[in-house]
């Protein structure tokens, strides 16, 4: 079952996310991408409904493009961290979205920051989050090994150790794990972390 | 002209011209003048207050200065009613920008959405533009201290120096000729000054004709700080000095009036902003 986490470590920020796109008892893929690259330094990784979490997390990178280009200026993470909690707020007394989201990014002033929203429109600002079921193995991980300005060798380090204990402990624990970092250089995929591949279309010829 | 073009706002002209547009801006022409000037280390606003009489109820209330926001102030030149609207809609404009992002807005944002607005009645609805033109002072993260300038249409820029109102166009080129580009804000005041000293109307230059806002920051945050209701009172040497600085500045004429207030620390009132439904 999902396991989205993050935390922040020494002029980066880091998200994680697991590649499975289930439905009930059946896995339809595991590759799928749960963590949207938001704008050129922001990453937002998603649990929860899979087409809320697309719709949403697409509906969120419309708003931000659409801020820079009205203005030329882009959003930083705290004021994108507001607006998408605004978002959830109000939806949540309408229809609401079932989305948890993590969201990394870096600024000039502040540096990396990560914040965590949940579908009822909680923020909290935090240098470690995690939702889903992995949540239980990852948060005790990271309890456990994390410290502020971890360097990314450290802190990829700490992922590989959180993958492991979801693989060896969760009864439903996802085979495949994608990783991405957002620094001054900008947000980008850093690394999968695969168990198993979706098997080759067999020639029907 | 013929008057079959002016009744309409929505209607050009067959020379291609929007005539309320234009009416609207000569309205302005009347109004006090007001000059803005950007300095290094914050941005200067001065007001002629054209309403004074010894009748006159003394109120906190300004005539020419307003706060829209923490980071922002403006000045008017106008239809007192019609920038009243404006002003509310831009007080409403930042807080919802702060309510949706937790951060004060960027200028340019705001004073472009306060232009939307006066766009908006140029062309739709068949209503007349507004009598209005701006100066907003402010600072932002982003840009640092700026200065805008927008007039009816809905036109804005960005300026170093800039006059709105009666005699706007001499101020506007005397600005042009003394400007330096790393003025302080203490120069910009005797600067303004000085203009006002020539641009004005009436013969003398006293200091209950005017209002000056100053934003600058201090120890890291954005300050307003408004100065109005100035007394001719001076005691100290210092003010002396001051005073005889500013007579050299500003002419003879004016000397004996002028009374540099702004510049004493006794008598800067810092007039904070009473939320309007108090």
């Amino acid at each position: 079952m999902e396991c989205v986490f993050g935390l922040v470590g020494k002029g980066f920020a880091l998200v994680v996310a697991d590649t499975s796109a289930v439905n009930s008892i059946l896995v339809h893929k595991s590759n799928e991408d749960k963590i949207m690259i938001l704008d050129s330094h922001k990453l937002m990784g998603a649990s929860g409904e899979a087409g809320d979490r697309a719709q949403f997390t697409e509906y969120i990178q419309k708003n931000v493009a659409l801020y820079q280009f009205r203005n030329g200026i882009p959003l930083t993470t705290a004021a994108a961290a507001n607006f998408t909690r605004g978002e959830l707020a109000t939806a949540l007394r309408k229809s609401p979205y079932m989305v948890n989201i993590i969201l990394a990014g870096y600024d000039k002033e502040t540096g990396p920051s990560l914040y965590y929203i949940d579908y009822i429109a909680s923020l909290h600002k935090v240098d470690k989050a995690a939702f889903g079921y992995g949540s239980y193995f990852s948060l005790s991980m990271m309890d456990r090994h994390y410290h502020s300005n971890m360097t990314l060798e450290e802190a990829v380090d700490l992922v590989d150790k959180c993958i492991m204990e979801i693989r060896s402990r969760l009864v439903v624990a996802p085979p495949n794990f994608v990783i991405k970092i957002v620094d001054q250089d900008g947000a980008r995929e850093y690394a999968w972390r695969e168990s198993i591949k979706d098997a080759a279309h067999i020639s029907t010829a | 002209m013929s008057r079959r073009y002016d009744s309409r706002t929505t209607i050009f002209s067959p020379e291609g011209r929007l005539y309320q547009v234009e009416y609207a801006m000569e309205a302005i022409g009347n109004a006090g003048t007001a000059i803005g000037i950007l300095s290094k280390d914050g941005v200067v606003l001065v007001g002629e207050k054209k309403v004074t009489s010894k009748l006159l109820q003394t109120s906190t209330s300004t005539e020419k200065m307003y706060k829209i926001d923490d980071h922002v102030a403006c000045a008017v030149a106008g239809i007192m009613s019609d920038a009243n609207i404006l002003i509310n809609t831009a007080r409403v404009q930042a807080q919802r920008y702060t309510y949706a992002y937790q951060e004060p807005m960027p200028v340019e944002q705001l004073v472009q959405s306060l232009c939307d607005t006066k766009q908006g009645y140029t062309q739709f609805g068949g209503l007349r533009p507004f009598g209005v033109s701006f100066l907003f002072a402010g600072w932002d993260k982003n840009y640092g201290f700026q200065l805008y300038m927008s007039d009816p249409s809905g036109n804005y820029g960005g300026w170093k120096a800039a006059a709105i109102g009666a005699n706007s166009q001499a101020a506007q080129s005397m600005l042009k000729q003394d400007y330096k580009d790393d003025i302080t804000r203490e120069e910009a005041v005797q600067l303004v000054l000085k203009v006002l000293s020539k641009t004005m109307d009436s013969t003398s230059l006293t200091s209950d004709k005017l209002e000056l806002a100053e934003v600058f920051l201090s120890s890291g945050k954005v300050k307003y700080q408004l100065h109005h209701h100035m007394t001719t009172t001076s005691t100290t040497e210092q003010e002396g000095k001051k005073r005889r600085k500013r007579a050299e500045i500003c002419g003879p004429m004016q000397s004996t009036l002028l009374s540099p207030l702004w510049a004493s620390e006794k008598v800067k009132d810092v007039i904070q902003y009473k939320p309007i439904y108090s």
